[in-house]
C-alpha cells in the first residue's frame, strides 16, 4: 500500500478565465477586482493568490459555496485546469511545469479522482470501470482484475462486477467510482464533491465508507463540498472559500469557534457545536475533581456531556494524549458550550437592562 | 444601364473558357488516366473476387453464408427468416446471379466507405479546423447530381467496375463522416474528463472511450452508407455496372413494366435486410443503456 508521504503545496495560485488570460494577471496580482476585472475586460476572476498546504495523509476539505472556485481549484492539483499564475508542488516538482507526458505520468501513478455526476464509463462493467487507471498504466489484465475485485468487495459491490453503470442507484455508483480510484492505489484522491448528488441517508453512509478506508489507507485526501456538516465530519483541515480567495482555513473547530469574518459566522451558526467542539476548550487547567470520569481532551464536547450524565455526575477529569492530568470540566460549561452563543440576543438583552 | 437583360459573358468567351478547361482536362486524362487505372486496379480484383465467390458457389452455400452472417449482426430468428425467403423468391425469379453482383458491389462500395470514413470523422471530430473544411465538401458530395460526377470518372477510367465503385462512394461517405464525427463529438465531456484524470493519452482515450461511445452512432452512418449505395446501383448501371441495375435501366429503356418493377423490388428486399440486420446491430451494442435503474 502506497501510503502518502508528501505535502501538497500551493503557492501564489491565480486562475483567470478569458481569451487573454495572460495579460491581465499583473493588474490582478496589483490589486484589481474580480468585478472591475470582469467590467473592463471581460475576463472571470476564478482564482485568486491560493496559498494552501495540504498535509499528507490526511483529509483537506475545501468547502464553498457554488461559483466560490473550489471545483476549479481542485482540478489544478492534477492540472486538469491549467493555472493562469502559480505553483503546485509534490513532491519537490511542480506540477504546473510538467510536460504533456510528465502530467500524464503524475496522474497516472500519483492520484486519482472521484466526481459528482460520477463520470463513470457507460459502456463498461463495473469491473471493467475499476480497472480502467490500471488498465491505462498498462498493467496485466490478470493483476488489474485481481486489485479491482479486491477494491469493488470492499466497497461493498461484490456481484455487481458485471453490471452496467445504468443498471446501479446513485450510491452504488459512486461507490464504483471509489473503487476505481482506489484500484489506482494513489497517494493522493481528488474528491469533487464526492457525495454531493446522493440522498442525505447514502451521503452519511458513503462518508462513513471513506471514513473508514481512510484510517486504514492514509491516503492525501483533497474532499470539496458545499456542505458545512460534510466538511466538519471529514475534514483533519478545512479551507473555506469565498469569491476565488480562501478566507479562512484551520481545523473544524478553530473555524466554529472563531469563524474570520461574518459570512463564516452565518454558516456556522446552525453547526451542532457539540460534535465539532472539544473538551480541550473548556478545560480549567490544573483543576482536579472527585469523580469516576477520566476524559482525552480530545474527546468532543457531545460525548462529554453524555458520559457524565451517565456517570449522574458533573464533572470529569481531563487527561492529555500521552494520559497525563489536564484538568476538569464541568457539565454546566458543557452544555453551554454546545448551545451557540446567540449575540444578538445578548445584545437586546443589555440594551433592555441598560 | 439595362436592367431586363442580365449582362452575362459574352457567348464566345464562354465557349473558349469550356473549351479551355475541357482541353486540360482531357489532356490530364491522358497523362494520368493509366496511372490512376493502375492505382485503383486492385478494388476491381476484390470486386470481382468477391462476385466470383458468390456465383460461382453452390447458391445453397451462399444462401447459407448469407443467413449465418445475418445471424451474426442481429441474432433475430424473424429477420434471418425473412432474408432466406426473400433470397429463395429472388433465386425462382431467375435474379440470383444480379443479386449476387449487386451485393458484392454494395459490400466493396462499403467496406470502402467505412475505410475512409471513420478516420475521416475522427480527424473531423478532433481539429474544429478539419471539421470546417470537410463539411463543405461533404454538403457538396451530397447535393452534386451524381450524373454530373460521373462525367470526369468515365472521361479517366471509361466504363466499368471501378468507376462505378467510385460514383457509389462519393454518393456514399458522407453520412459515415458524419455521424462518426457526431458520435464522438457526443461523447459527454464528464467521462472524458475522467479519463483525462486517469492519465489517457489521446490514443487511449479515442480507443477505450470515444470510439466505443461512438460506435452506436458510427454504425448508424454504416447503415445509411449501405442504403444509399443500394440507391446508386440503378445509376451506376448506366457506367456499366452489371447487376441489379441494368435490368431496370433495360425496363426503362425498353417500357418492360414486370421486369422493371421485379429488379426493383429484389433491391428493395436487399435494402430491407442489410437496413433491419445493421439496426439490430446497433442496437445489440447500446445494450448498456438498457435496464436503468429504477
Amino acid at each position: 500500500m502506497d501510503e502518502a508521504t508528501h505535502d501538497i503545496e500551493i503557492r501564489n495560485l491565480y486562475k483567470i478565465f478569458g481569451p487573454n488570460a495572460a495579460a491581465h494577471i499583473e493588474s490582478v496580482k496589483n490589486g484589481m477586482t474580480k468585478e472591475e476585472l470582469n467590467a473592463k475586460h471581460n475576463h472571470v476572476l476564478g482564482l485568486e493568490d491560493i496559498n494552501l498546504t495540504i498535509p499528507a495523509g490526511r483529509i483537506q476539505v475545501v468547502m464553498g459555496l457554488s461559483g466560490s472556485g473550489k471545483s476549479t481549484l481542485i482540478r489544478h492539483i492534477n492540472r486538469l485546469i491549467d493555472p493562469t499564475a502559480g505553483e503546485v508542488i509534490f513532491d519537490n516538482r511542480d506540477v504546473v511545469q510538467m510536460s504533456q507526458k510528465e502530467l500524464r505520468d503524475f496522474r497516472r501513478q500519483k492520484t486519482a479522482m472521484v466526481f459528482q455526476k460520477f463520470a463513470l464509463f457507460p459502456h463498461r462493467t463495473v469491473l471493467e470501470n475499476t480497472t480502467y487507471g490500471l488498465q491505462v498504466r498498462g498493467v496485466s489484465a490478470k493483476e488489474c482484475e485481481e486489485k479491482a475485485r479486491r477494491w469493488i468487495s470492499r466497497v461493498g459491490l461484490d456481484g455487481f462486477e458485471d453490471n452496467y453503470p445504468n443498471q446501479l442507484s446513485g450510491g452504488m455508483q459512486q461507490r464504483v467510482g471509489l473503487a476505481r480510484a482506489l484500484t489506482n492505489d494513489p497517494e493522493i484522491l481528488l474528491m469533487d464533491e464526492a457525495f454531493s448528488a446522493l440522498d442525505p441517508l447514502i451521503r452519511t453512509d458513503m462518508q462513513s465508507v471513506l471514513l473508514d478506508l481512510q484510517s486504514e489507507l492514509r491516503k492525501t485526501i483533497v474532499f470539496i463540498t458545499h456542505d458545512l456538516d460534510e466538511a466538519l465530519r471529514l475534514g483533519d483541515k478545512i479551507a473555506i472559500l469565498r469569491d476565488g480567495r480562501i478566507i479562512q482555513q484551520g481545523t473544524g473547530e478553530q473555524i466554529v469557534l472563531r469563524p474570520a469574518d461574518d459570512y463564516i459566522s452565518s454558516f456556522v451558526h446552525d453547526v451542532k457545536r457539540g460534535h465539532v467542539i472539544t473538551v480541550r476548550t473548556i478545560t480549567r487547567k490544573g483543576q482536579r475533581a472527585d469523580t469516576p470520569i477520566t476524559l482525552p481532551s480530545n474527546t468532543l464536547l457531545e460525548e462529554a456531556a453524555r458520559a457524565m450524565t451517565n456517570a449522574e455526575v458533573n464533572r470529569a477529569n481531563i487527561t492529555d494524549g500521552s494520559g497525563a492530568h489536564l484538568g476538569m470540566i464541568t457539565l454546566s460549561k458543557t452544555v453551554a458550550e454546545m448551545i451557540a452563543p446567540d449575540t444578538s440576543e445578548d445584545d437586546a438583552l443589555e440594551a433592555a437592562v441598560g | 444601364m439595362d436592367f431586363v437583360d442580365f449582362p452575362e459573358m459574352s457567348r464566345g468567351d464562354l465557349r473558349d473558357l469550356r473549351i479551355a478547361i475541357d482541353t486540360a482536362f482531357r489532356g490530364f486524362t491522358r497523362a494520368y488516366g493509366e496511372t490512376l487505372e493502375q492505382i485503383f486496379h486492385p478494388i476491381q480484383v476484390l470486386l470481382i473476387f468477391i462476385e466470383n465467390i458468390l456465383i460461382n458457389s453452390p447458391w445453397i452455400l451462399v444462401l447459407g453464408g448469407l443467413a449465418l452472417m445475418i445471424w451474426a449482426l442481429s441474432r433475430s430468428i424473424k429477420i434471418v427468416a425473412g432474408t432466406v425467403i426473400a433470397l429463395l423468391l429472388i433465386g425462382y425469379f431467375g435474379m440470383w446471379e444480379d443479386t449476387m453482383r449487386t451485393i458484392a458491389m454494395v459490400a466493396v462500395c462499403t467496406m470502402i466507405a467505412v475505410a475512409i470514413g471513420i478516420p475521416t470523422g475522427i480527424l473531423m471530430a478532433r481539429s474544429d479546423r478539419a471539421n470546417q473544411i470537410v463539411t463543405p465538401i461533404l454538403d457538396m458530395m451530397q447535393t452534386m447530381p451524381s450524373f454530373v460526377y460521373l462525367i470526369p470518372v468515365v472521361m479517366i477510367f471509361g466504363l466499368g467496375k471501378v468507376p462505378g465503385v467510385i460514383a457509389v462512394v462519393i454518393y456514399a461517405v458522407p453520412p459515415i463522416i458524419r455521424l462518426t464525427n457526431l458520435g464522438i463529438r457526443q461523447v459527454p465531456a464528464d467521462v472524458l474528463e475522467a479519463a483525462a484524470a486517469f492519465g489517457s493519452s489521446n490514443g487511449q482515450m479515442l480507443k477505450d472511450v470515444q470510439l466505443p461511445l461512438a460506435l452506436p452512432t458510427i454504425m448508424a452512418g454504416v447503415n445509411q452508407t449501405i442504403m444509399m449505395s443500394l440507391a446508386m446501383v440503378v445509376v451506376a448501371s448506366m457506367i456499366g455496372v452489371r447487376g441489379l441495375g441494368q435490368p431496370v435501366l433495360q425496363a426503362i429503356n425498353n417500357q418492360y413494366f414486370t421486369l422493371g418493377v421485379m429488379n426493383g423490388l429484389a433491391i428493395v428486399a436487399i435494402a430491407i435486410i442489410f437496413d433491419r440486420a445493421t439496426q439490430a446491430y446497433g442496437k445489440r451494442l447500446q445494450k448498456h443503456l438498457e435496464a436503468v435503474h429504477g
